[in-house]
Formats: C-alpha cells, sequence, structure tokens
C-alpha cells in the first residue's frame, strides 16, 4: 500500500489529514504548510510540494532561500518543521561534501547502515555502477574529489530509494568533473527510476537533468516550470535558452536576456 | 594618487606619518622593449657539498661527550659530581651482568603496566560516560576539571597517608597522571568528531549505537592515541616521583641507595634506562598510530 511507504516526518499533522490518504497513491513526496522557523524568522513558509514516484524535480532558489533546509526536512534531518511531510520510507541523501567516513574504506562506506549483514558484492555491484568497481578498497582520502563524489552516489543507490535527495552534489566538482557526474546521474535515475529531488543554483544542471524546475522563495515554491524538451538535451536548443532566460529572470539575474538571446 | 588620499574622509583614519611617495609609472615611450635579465635558477645539488646531515647533528654530542671524558680523566670533573663516561659504562655492565639493573627494571616496568592499565581503564571510561551522554558530561566533567587543576604530584603526601608506602601510592599516582590526560584527549576526540559525518551517519540509517560506534568512537581515534602518548610520558614521570617515597627495590630505590654513597655513575645509568624506556613507549605509540590511523589524510608514516 501507498501509505506503508510513507511515514510522516513529523508528529503535528495539520490541515486535512484524511482526505491526504487518498491522494498519496501516485505521490513520492507530499508537504503541505510546510514551516520551519530559525530564531523567530521563517525561512519555510506554508510550503507545498508534490513529487510523483520516478519524477526528477530540481529545486532552484537564490542562496540562503531555504532549499536545502527543505531538503534535510525532507530527508528526516531537521524534524523541527510544522505542518504534513510525508515521504517514502526509503530514501537517501548525498550532500555537497562526500561525507565519506575517512576511517572506512569505500566499500565499508557504501555499506554503512544497512540493516543486517550485507556482503561486500552488494558494495562492488553499486560501485561498479559508477565507475568505482576498482576502488572498492581504497580509503576515502586517496581517492579525487569526483571519484568521491561518485562513491557517496553510489552509497545512496545501494539503498534502493523511492527518493533520492541530492544537495548540490556537483556544486565542489571542477566543470569537466561535473559534466560527467551529471551524465551519470542521469543515466542512474534512468535505469533506477527513483523519484529526484535535486537542489541546485545551477540553472544548466536544473535544465539538463529535471522533468520540472521549482524555484524557491519567501519561503514558498514560487514558480515552477515543466521542462518538456527531449532527453538527451542540448544546451544549443533554442527552447533550452529559452527556458533559461525565464528561469534565470525568476532567480532575479538582470541583464542575461540579449546574452542568451544572441 | 594613492590609495591614503583615495579613501573616504569618514573611513578609518589613514596614518598620517606615512610618507606619501608618488607612484612613478612605467614610460610607454622608453623606447625598443627590453626583456628583463635573466638569473639561472640554480639547482639545490649544485651547490657546495656539505657533510651529511646526520654527521652533523652527531658532532656536538660527541664533543660534549669526549670533553666529559677529558675532564673527568684529568681530574677537573670528579666522579662524586659527575662519574666519566667510561666508568658510566663500566658501571651499567656490571649493573646488568649482576642482574640488579634487569630485577630493577622488571619492578619498575610493573609498576607502570599495572598504574597504566587502571589510569587507561579510568580515564577513557570518565570519558565515554562525558562525551557520549549530556547527563554524564554534567556529572563527570566539572569534577575532572577542577581536579585537573590540582598539580598531581602534590598528592603524594596525601597518598602515603591514605596508602601507606607499598604499592599502591605508586601505583596511584601513576594512575592519576595516565587518567587525567586520557579522560581529556578521548573526551575532545569524542567531542571533536566532524557533525556533518554524524549527520550522514543519520541520513544512512544509523541509529545511536551505529553512529557511536562507525562515526563517533573512529573519530575520537587519533585524540584518544595522542592522549595514550601523553599518559606513557605522564606514567614515567609518576614512576620517578613516586619512586623517590621510600621504595625497598625498582629504578627509583637503586638511585636512592646510590645517591647514599655517592655512586653518580649508578644514578646516571639508571636516568639513560629511564629515558631508554620512554623513547620506547613512544616507540609503541607510534606503532599504533601507524597500524590504527593509516586512513588519516594528514597521515604520513608510510
Amino acid at each position: 500500500m501507498a501509505t506503508d511507504v510513507h511515514r510522516p516526518v513529523t508528529e503535528t499533522v495539520t490541515g486535512p489529514a484524511p482526505e491526504a490518504a487518498r491522494v498519496l497513491d501516485g505521490a513520492a513526496v507530499r508537504v503541505r504548510g510546510l514551516g520551519r522557523a530559525f530564531g523567530g524568522r521563517a525561512v519555510i513558509d506554508g510550503l507545498r510540494l508534490d513529487v510523483a514516484p520516478g519524477e526528477f524535480v530540481a529545486l532552484l532558489g537564490r542562496s540562503g532561500c531555504g532549499k536545502s533546509t527543505l531538503l534535510r526536512v525532507l530527508a528526516g534531518l531537521d524534524r523541527e518543521v510544522e505542518g504534513q511531510v510525508l515521504v517514502p520510507r526509503r530514501k537517501a541523501v548525498a550532500f555537497q561534501a562526500p561525507r565519506l567516513m575517512p576511517w572506512k574504506r569505500v566499500w565499508r562506506n557504501v555499506l554503512l547502515g544497512l540493516p543486517g549483514r550485507p556482503e561486500r558484492g552488494l558494495a562492488e555491484r553499486a560501485l561498479a555502477e559508477v565507475g568505482l568497481g576498482h576502488r572498492a578498497d581504497a580509503w576515502p582520502k586517496t581517492l579525487s574529489g569526483g571519484e568521491a563524489q561518485r562513491a557517496s552516489l553510489a552509497r545512496a543507490l545501494v539503498r534502493e530509494p523511492d527518493l533520492l535527495l541530492l544537495d548540490e552534489p556537483f556544486g565542489a566538482l571542477d566543470a569537466l568533473t561535473r559534466i560527467k557526474a551529471q551524465k551519470l546521474v542521469a543515466e542512474l535515475w534512468q535505469e533506477r527510476g527513483c523519484a529526484v529531488l535535486l537542489v541546485t543554483h545551477d540553472v544548466d544542471e536544473a535544465l539538463l537533468l529535471a522533468d520540472r524546475a521549482l524555484v524557491m522563495e519567501n519561503g514558498v515554491i514560487a514558480y515552477e516550470n515543466e521542462i518538456d524538451l527531449p532527453r538527451p538535451r542540448d544546451i544549443a536548443d533554442p527552447r533550452f535558452a529559452d527556458l533559461r532566460a525565464q528561469l534565470l529572470d525568476r532567480l532575479g539575474v538582470e541583464g542575461v536576456h540579449s546574452a542568451v538571446g544572441q | 594618487m594613492t590609495v591614503d588620499q583615495a579613501a573616504p574622509a569618514g573611513a578609518a583614519p589613514p596614518r598620517a606619518e606615512r610618507p606619501v611617495a608618488p607612484r612613478t609609472p612605467v614610460s610607454p615611450t622608453a623606447g625598443p622593449r627590453t626583456g628583463p635579465e635573466l638569473v639561472p635558477v640554480v639547482p639545490v645539488s649544485a651547490g657546495h657539498r656539505s657533510a651529511p646531515r646526520w654527521l652533523r647533528r652527531a658532532v656536538v654530542p660527541v664533543f660534549l661527550l669526549a670533553l666529559w671524558q677529558v675532564l673527568s680523566a684529568s681530574g677537573a670533573l670528579e666522579s662524586d659530581i659527575l662519574a666519566s663516561p667510561g666508568s658510566i659504562a663500566r658501571t651499567a655492565w656490571t649493573l646488568v651482568s649482576d642482574g640488579t639493573l634487569p630485577s630493577a627494571m622488571f619492578v619498575s616496568l610493573q609498576r607502570v603496566a599495572v598504574g597504566l592499565v587502571i589510569g587507561v581503564l579510568a580515564g577513557v571510561l570518565l570519558a565515554l560516560a562525558s562525551g557520549l551522554s549530556r547527563l554524564g558530561e554534567d556529572l563527570v566533567d566539572p569534577v575532572v576539571q577542577m581536579l585537573r587543576s590540582v598539580p598531581w604530584v602534590g598528592v603524594i603526601p596525601l597518598f602515603i597517608i591514605w596508602l601507606g608506602i607499598g604499592e599502591a601510592p605508586k601505583i596511584a599516582l601513576i594512575s592519576l597522571g595516565v587518567a587525567f590526560h586520557l579522560y581529556l584527549n578521548v573526551y575532545a576526540g569524542i567531542r571533536g568528531v566532524d557533525a556533518q559525518l554524524v549527520e550522514a551517519g543519520t541520513s544512512l540509517g544509523l541509529g545511536r549505537w551505529g553512529l557511536i560506534r562507525h562515526v563517533v568512537l573512529p573519530g575520537a581515534l587519533p585524540g584518544a592515541l595522542t592522549g595514550l602518548r601523553y599518559s606513557l610520558a605522564t606514567a614515567w614521570l609518576a614512576l620517578v616521583f613516586g619512586e623517590q617515597v621510600n621504595a625497598d627495590d625498582g629504578l627509583g630505590f637503586l638511585m636512592n641507595q646510590a645517591r647514599e654513597f655517592f655512586r653518580t655513575d649508578v644514578i646516571v645509568v639508571c636516568l639513560v634506562v629511564y629515558a631508554a624506556l620512554g623513547l620506547l613507549a613512544d616507540f609503541i605509540v607510534r606503532t599504533l598510530e601507524r597500524l590504527l590511523l593509516q586512513w588519516r589524510p594528514t597521515f604520513t608514516g608510510r
């Protein structure tokens, strides 16, 4: 049942709860009236969000707009919230920093926190999927930035999540490594079919990967845009440039229209 | 125009004394462009050859040793003040061959070992209690921090009154010194674990015990080993202090006995043994670090 794989992050469910159970079929994330304040200042205020199963959603917003806070709430890492938050039981997070345990070899990092006694082969298959099969025995300190980020991705995917939360996972990578990593995420998402919420401030990244781009502003999802471009996507596509201009406009970046138009 | 003059008047007051020298711009009309003067970068190996490093470092100690021997041989340094290196070496050989030194070392090592075990257990358990729980911190930490300001050597008289003059006060003194060092370092190690890693562990589904086992304790290990190294140094120090008090065997007894008879050679031999054992202890901790901390990014032991 759909209710089996969903559990509220918070106990303080407000709003029409009985009605909610019916709408759940066909949702990987359901957020209603979410509020989160830091020291009296509301960072998230009455936010509403739905993500369909298998949908790739990019969450954009200016720095400090609360997009990372929203991701942490969905990940269950921040529970001091108000409102209703329903997320799949099986979810995984990849952070901007890989956050591998430096004292565990890569394969042990991948298996960390899995229930029971998972065998090494499981980690090796997950690592092979991200092209790191040969580094299973390495210490995290010997990995390059891109490799560490891929290991972190393998650690998330080995949990077979219904919802994958990515918090600017490519932010710290160099430009070439970032392109490869984005491609990898696109491939893995198409194979796995899990819902993805990608927090980013790179508009191109959102347009390359996502089905839908959301812009967060004043504590709510202020704007959203379906990205119905065929995949694989091409930055040179004029419709791509169009969408980029719209999104940049929403993000308050002035004077890019002309630059993009040429 | 200089920066000082360009600064807004309301901003930080400019240092008026500074001489304001107008910058002389390089004239673009200086004629045909000539490159800068080139200077060769001389490889280090091409420089003057010097004696190997170890040889240079050995020069002064060897010289001092020779000077010491010469002063002793010429009678300028009497053996009541300080025995000559040669006679110290002979004494060392005698003490080893007649079994005096080995048995004294055995007794002293035993004291250190027992004191160390008790001190390590106490220090680590207290650090875990206060590092892993708020309640433990509130109960344990203030007490330890208060007692820490008491110089531990100063409690020898109390220990003698409480525990007599046998083994107990010596072992208690060693345990006390060890426990404080280990407590402080393990506690700091636990509290210094990267919060981001703890959060990552939580997001991976680790429970409280899983977090302690897979994230907190390994993260505290470098601090614990640093603490162990300090502890061992402290243990030797405590041994020396403890054995000055009414010991009837062990290295300290050997030294006290030698003092009675102005046997400076025996005293120096004992000092050398203390130093050697201290080095050995340090070597053991270094080996432990090499085995247990291979994962550390800063680790350069291999």
